[in-house]
């Protein structure tokens, strides 16, 4: 049953993956970071339950990297908002000017 | 390999698991913003759902409170304050598209036989304790004080940060 539960996981982080990596939309490419990082809290719970040493430890993991996953998502908006106020845009590939 | 019977528990994490993945790539699929965001709440739903499949009912209701509900909300208002008429344009990049799904299918490749080569031993049984809340607040507060703490301090900085960010200039 483990590796069902790893291979759920695999599957949806590569579709994050895949998100983040095409899609041009800021707000796309962050909703594709948060799939990717419930693919890891799926893990870290199913490794809690079916690992060599089942314990809750990985709940505990899962919860503190829901909440650093809350303050990224945050900080993330308000760049957007910032840089949409600047700029008039959120397509990522605008933002070039480092590049040059 | 495919010999697995069919138990409350399969027929369970097959239901979840058809919700998940099609929800995620409806998700990649879509080309409204917000049509994106309800999908990606269906998303986190179904893995609050197989949360509660693997006894750990406290996160299931930590993710729908925090994804299904704060985050999707907060992406909705991302949206709003950023183009009100959010369409995502026709691919105009084939190119990179297709190298962003072969660089997602080959490291889904490795990672489904990394999983199939691995002798995964059958564990002993999970002892996940009664209340499983009450667990977590124990280990929480005997084990894990000082990373809790420094979680608090984290997210005081974080939300502070995205005020003083988002906030108008010059006035």
């Amino acid at each position: 049953m483990l590796s069902s539960y790893l291979t759920m996981a695999a599957i949806l982080f590569c579709i994050g993956l895949y998100g983040a990596l095409a899609k041009r939309n800021a707000v796309v490419v962050l909703l594709c970071i948060e799939l990717m990082l419930n693919a890891v809290n799926l893990n870290l719970i199913a490794f809690s339950k079916y690992g060599v040493v089942p314990s809750l430890t990985g709940q505990i993991f899962s919860l503190f990297t829901i909440t650093v996953a809350a303050a990224e998502v945050a900080v993330g908006i308000a760049i957007l908002i910032a840089l949409f106020r600047s700029r008039g845009t959120v397509e990522i590939d605008e933002f070039d000017e480092m590049r040059r | 390999m495919f010999n697995i019977e069919v138990t409350g528990e399969f027929v369970a994490f097959f239901v979840f698991a058809v919700i998940i993945i099609s929800g995620a790539v409806l998700m990649v699929s879509f080309t409204k913003v917000v049509h994106m965001v309800i999908s990606l709440a269906a998303v986190f739903l179904g893995l609050a759902g197989m949360f509660v499949l693997l006894e750990a009912e406290f996160v299931a209701f930590v993710q729908v409170l925090i994804y299904a509900g704060a985050v999707s909300i907060l992406m909705v208002f991302g949206i709003m304050m950023t183009k009100h008429q959010a369409m995502q344009d026709e691919p105009k990049r084939p190119v990179h598209e297709a190298l962003s799904a072969i660089a997602a299918l080959c490291l889904f490749g490795i990672l489904f036989y990394a999983i199939r080569i691995t002798e995964l031993s059958v564990p002993e049984q999970f002892q996940a304790g009664e209340d499983n809340t009450m667990e977590i607040g124990k280990l929480l507060y005997t084990g894990y004080v000082i990373p809790f703490e420094l979680v608090s301090v984290l997210l005081t900085v974080a939300f502070i940060g995205a005020i003083v960010i988002a906030k108008k200039e010059a006035d």
